[in-house]
């Protein structure tokens, strides 16, 4: 579908150019020019060149050592993420009524924790998880389960996990039951009159009619999960040791930490560009989908 | 394959129904033979689709039964009762290819895999589809999609019944007619029970032996396409088949005699009111012939349609509005003319229901 | 001076699809125009360019003499009626009716008296006060209707607006509208895809095919002198009945195989291989006389009306649909022929234009 042009619209979005510009193109800008020098203080720059990158990207030296350690955190939390949430989301939503009252309940109650600022989030799981105060780690230490989130490095991620899992499943779900409802009940009437189990009208009918907002759901968990700072900084501050040290945690210590203005800027610059790839193959395979279904309306 | 009951079958859609206007659906008795084509013909709000519902199983019915043969069908859901439906929006499955979408309720009931691929090519030939056997079902045309919606129902060998929600509701006309015809054609080739739901007049009577016409919720005739025609039971079937629909005029009605207004009309029946307070004389545009004026009922033309292969006139006479046919090559300056009714085919209605007179010589009809 | 809609050779691409061909149109105010095709034939396209809803690609779009290409659709009197009923739920027919001049901020009086019209011209006095869900489909589409009339926008367009509704209300708001159209002075322009509609509406019909318009004219003259095979199949229904014919001479012989002399428009046109239209109506199963062409096949399947039966008709290769008056029971697969009278063909060069125009042809 093709718009009017109308050149009056551009006055509106010109605003949008202006903060844009000051608040991501400017400050992007500063952080190229960190990336390629180096410092020692009093605001003194040396010319460093690329030396930064080289180091960064190769696994032997300390600084590209401890990138890629974070680098592959990040992926991994992101990885167990997705397989958790997306189909546990799914299934909520096969599991959520279609009409009444219910449904009204059913979608607040879900909408609840994602209205939870994210520091709050962090801070309601440091405390619950704790294993003298809090109820889940006082019950697990009581049950005879030796759990320490502080300590042991596996129960910090089961930590984080649940954590997200426990934030950010109802918004897949809500995304999955707005697919779902649009589907008209025909289907449901044909795939029953055809003798279809539950299973063949959920691979027949519900999924493929969910994959677009799936795609969504999926683009939306993995950037905010490759990007997650705030709850691991409160809960566990990226410890046991660098176990729960993604990216995010692991710049601000070297940037705001360590003052390596360089080394940190130089490591932001390639995570933004991994993001950016990885948000690139996402859209590509969307729009793919979408020019899939044009051709099939026309 | 089915004769399908249906036993003093109403509905309500709500809980506690007293009077009959809180009925969907009011009592209906009927048979539908094994192997016949029946169309569900009435407008919108009228109960046909509860009616289908009810039938497919996906409604229960407030009161009566439902057989199929002499099986109560009635507590049956709709996956146990054989019977398969088009529905007035193409369903296929995205995802699968025509083969696949043909082969899924066989698939689903573990039907052995050569036994399947040969339904399917025998399916397939029979509805035309063979050449896009292997596409993907999304990327077909509608008229496409509904042909392999009724394939997944006729692939199954013990289906007994087809049932058609309005399933050419978003078919362009000129494949409106192709598809029809192969409706037909499979009708004829296979032994199933069809029955077509519909507000076209058009696609009912084209299609079915027996039309079920239906208003407010009740039944006002059963009948075979010409004798909806020709003799409608109730000036609701009148007017709503046939395009335009019966007219249908108020009269006084004195033995073989019809008054509208200060005319006269002779009939060929002798009627013996009182009947009931409302007499109408219902005559169609078809038996209607424009004449010249001073040939017959003078009337005032209003307007003259042409609709390609014929024309109607709009007309008025004693300020009733009346629609008839203008013979070819026949032309008229100014609004005067007359009419000429053809006098077998007038009848006349009290209270809305045909009323059938005696012959001229006594007996009764 | 009248007001006039001007499309002059308004051309619509996306991408590498074209969905607007190079269209030439002149439409006068107090017109009722019908664009007649086939789904995708470019009739909602042509309507989004005409409303100023897209910009076309090349041509000009000039209104009343002046270029309004690339307008946008606020700066243009436009009303538009869709397919879907819609209106605004929470309020009531009236507020309906009257909601786009609440919003051109006409004073009270002058919007009443506005409502009370366009509502006695559709019918809608007795619903004034009702929400538009407790109305019928026929009384919310005629809602819509009214709102768009109320407007006296320059510019009517009405985007297959009887296709949701029952065949009956479709035929009462059918014999409606030509009426209500003559009382309003907007150019009308209505979409359909159904022949027989667009002939009851009566006014102009534009043809459309492929983005194209293929022929454009008053109604019964493009139904009656197709200019080309296109326009005649896209104006016919039942289906057009087509077939090849090779003329030499006195004789000429259809792609059936059969010889038949060569009358009518076949009389006039010089040797050579030929396309013959002929529609269902004009198919018979009597002689039509010594002229009259026969066709033998075999009846595929017969449908009836109940005054009419529609005989589908196997002529070797063809598939050939007749018209014939009355109620007749054909057998299936049984041998059958039909006639023509050869005035009642049209004649068509392989080109697909027509080949005679033939003044004593009477295709009625």
């Amino acid at each position: 579908m093709t718009k009017t042009v109308n050149n009056k619209a551009w006055v509106f979005v010109l605003p949008v150019f202006a903060i844009v510009a000051f608040s991501a193109v400017l400050p992007l800008m500063t952080v190229v020019n960190y990336s390629v020098q180096d410092t020692f203080g009093n605001n003194q720059f040396f010319w460093n060149g690329i030396g930064w990158f080289q180091e960064l990207l190769d696994p032997s030296t300390e600084l590209g050592g401890r990138f890629f350690g974070a680098l592959w955190r990040t992926l991994l939390f992101s990885a167990i993420i997705l397989m958790i949430e997306v189909p546990l989301g799914i299934a909520v939503a096969l599991a959520m009524p279609r009409e009444g009252w219910t449904v009204a309940l059913c979608l607040v109650l879900m909408a609840l924790p994602l209205l939870i600022p994210w520091n709050v989030v962090g801070t309601i799981w440091q405390v619950f998880a704790r294993g003298d105060i809090g109820l889940l780690g006082w019950t697990l230490n009581h049950l005879g389960i030796d759990y320490n989130y502080s300590n042991d490095p596996i129960d910090a991620w089961v930590t984080l996990v649940v954590m997200d899992v426990w934030h950010w499943t109802s918004l897949v779900a809500l995304l999955c039951y707005a697919g779902l409802k649009s589907i008209p009940d025909a289907y449901y009437q044909a795939a029953r009159i055809d003798g279809a189990s539950r299973w063949a009208v959920f691979r027949t009918i519900q999924l493929p009619k969910m994959r677009r907002v799936l795609l969504i759901a999926v683009l939306l968990r993995f950037m905010d999960s490759f990007m997650i700072y705030t709850e691991p900084f409160v809960i566990t501050g990226g410890g046991p040791g660098n176990a729960t040290t993604f990216l995010s945690i692991d710049l601000v210590k070297l940037a705001l930490g360590q003052f390596d203005l360089g080394k940190a800027a130089a490591m932001s610059l390639v995570y933004n560009l991994i993001i950016l790839a990885i948000c690139w193959v996402f859209y590509t395979v969307m729009t793919n989908v979408d020019a899939q279904r044009e051709r099939v309306e026309a | 394959m089915a004769r399908i009951t249906l036993d003093h079958l109403a509905h309500a859609y709500r809980p506690d129904p007293h009077t009959a206007d809180d009925y969907a659906l009011k009592e209906i008795n009927h048979v539908w033979s094994q192997g016949g084509a029946y169309a569900l013909l009435g407008p919108s709000g009228c109960g046909k689709t509860t009616l289908l519902n009810i039938i497919s199983g996906l409604v229960r019915p407030t009161r009566g039964r439902v057989l199929f043969d002499d099986l109560d069908v009635t507590d049956l859901a709709t996956e146990a009762r054989n019977i398969a439906q088009v529905f007035q929006f193409p369903v296929v499955y995205d995802t699968m290819s025509v083969r696949e979408n043909l082969a899924f309720p066989l698939k689903n009931r573990h039907v052995p895999r050569d036994r399947t691929a040969q339904r399917v090519e025998e399916i397939a030939r029979l509805l035309d589809l063979t050449r896009v056997l292997d596409r993907k079902a999304s990327n077909l045309t509608a008229d496409m999609k509904q042909k392999i919606s009724l394939g997944r129902g006729l692939v199954r060998p013990d289906v007994a019944a087809i049932l058609f929600d309005e399933p050419l509701t978003v078919i362009d006309p000129h494949l409106k007619w192709q598809l029809r015809s192969t409706l037909k054609e499979i009708h004829r080739a296979l032994d199933i029970t069809m029955i077509y739901v519909t507000h076209d007049q058009t696609e009912a009577l084209t299609f079915a032996d027996k039309v079920v016409v239906m208003h407010d919720g009740a039944v006002v005739q059963t009948g075979t396409p010409d004798e909806l025609f020709e003799r409608p039971a109730h000036t609701f079937v009148g007017h709503f088949i046939g395009s335009p629909g019966m007219n249908i005029l108020p009269c006084r009605v004195e033995g073989a005699t019809a008054f509208i207004g200060d005319q006269t009309v002779a009939l060929q029946r002798t009627y013996r009111p009182p009947y009931g307070e409302r007499m109408e004389l219902g005559i169609r545009p078809e038996f209607v012939r424009l004449q010249p004026r001073g040939t017959g009922l003078p009337v005032r033309i209003r307007r003259i349609d042409d609709i390609g292969r014929a024309r109607i006139a709009r007309v008025e006479m004693s300020g009733r509005a009346l629609a008839a046919s203008v013979p070819d090559g026949i032309s008229f300056d100014g609004d005067e003319a007359a009419l000429a009714l053809d006098p077998r085919q007038i009848h006349i209605y009290a209270n809305g229901h045909l009323v059938s007179g005696e012959s001229i010589d006594g007996g009764r009809a | 001076m009248p007001m006039t809609l001007v499309l002059d050779g308004v051309s619509k691409k996306v991408g590498a699809a074209t969905h607007i061909d190079d269209v030439h149109l002149n439409l006068e105010r107090g017109s009722l125009n019908v664009l007649l095709g086939a789904t995708l034939a470019g009739k909602t396209s042509l309507m989004r360019l005409m409303a100023g809803l897209d910009a076309p690609t090349s041509g000009r779009i000039l209104v009343d003499g002046q270029d309004v290409t690339g307008w946008p659709v606020q700066r243009r009197s436009v009303a538009m009626v869709y397919q879907q009923f819609i209106n605004y739920p929470s309020l009531d027919v009236y507020e309906n009716i009257a909601s786009p001049l609440r919003v051109a901020r006409l004073p009270k009086a002058e919007i009443d008296a506005r409502v009370r019209e366009a509502a006695k011209l559709l019918k809608l006095e007795p619903y004034l006060d009702r929400k538009p869900l407790n109305l019928s489909g026929g009384q919310q589409q005629r809602t819509a209707i009214a709102r768009a009339l109320v407007k006296r926008a320059d510019l009517v367009l009405l985007d297959e607006p009887l296709a949701n509704l029952d065949y009956k209300l479709r035929e009462e708001l059918r014999e409606e509208l030509p009426r209500v159209f003559a009382a309003s002075g907007a150019v009308f322009v209505y979409a359909t895809t159904e022949p027989s509609e667009a002939l009851l509406l009566g006014g102009n019909t534009a043809t459309l095919f492929q983005g194209r318009v293929t022929q454009f004219g008053p109604t019964p003259q493009v139904y009656r002198r197709p200019d080309d095979l296109i326009t005649a199949r896209v104006f016919s229904d039942p289906p057009l009945n087509t077939m090849t014919v090779r003329k030499s001479g006195g004789s000429a012989i259809l792609s059936t195989g059969a010889e038949i002399n060569a009358t009518g428009p076949l009389a006039s046109v010089a040797d050579g291989e030929y396309t013959i239209g002929f529609r269902a109506h004009h198919l018979t199963l009597e002689p039509t006389g010594p002229d009259g062409i026969s066709i033998p096949a075999i009846v595929s399947v017969s449908e009836i009306t109940g005054s009419e039966s529609y005989v589908h008709l196997d002529a070797s290769e063809h598939r050939l649909v007749a018209l014939i008056p009355g109620v007749r029971r054909l057998e299936p697969k049984s041998p059958v022929t039909v006639h023509i009278d050869p005035r009642h063909l049209f004649l068509f060069n392989m080109a697909g234009r027509l080949a005679v125009t033939d003044p004593a042809q009477k295709a009625a």
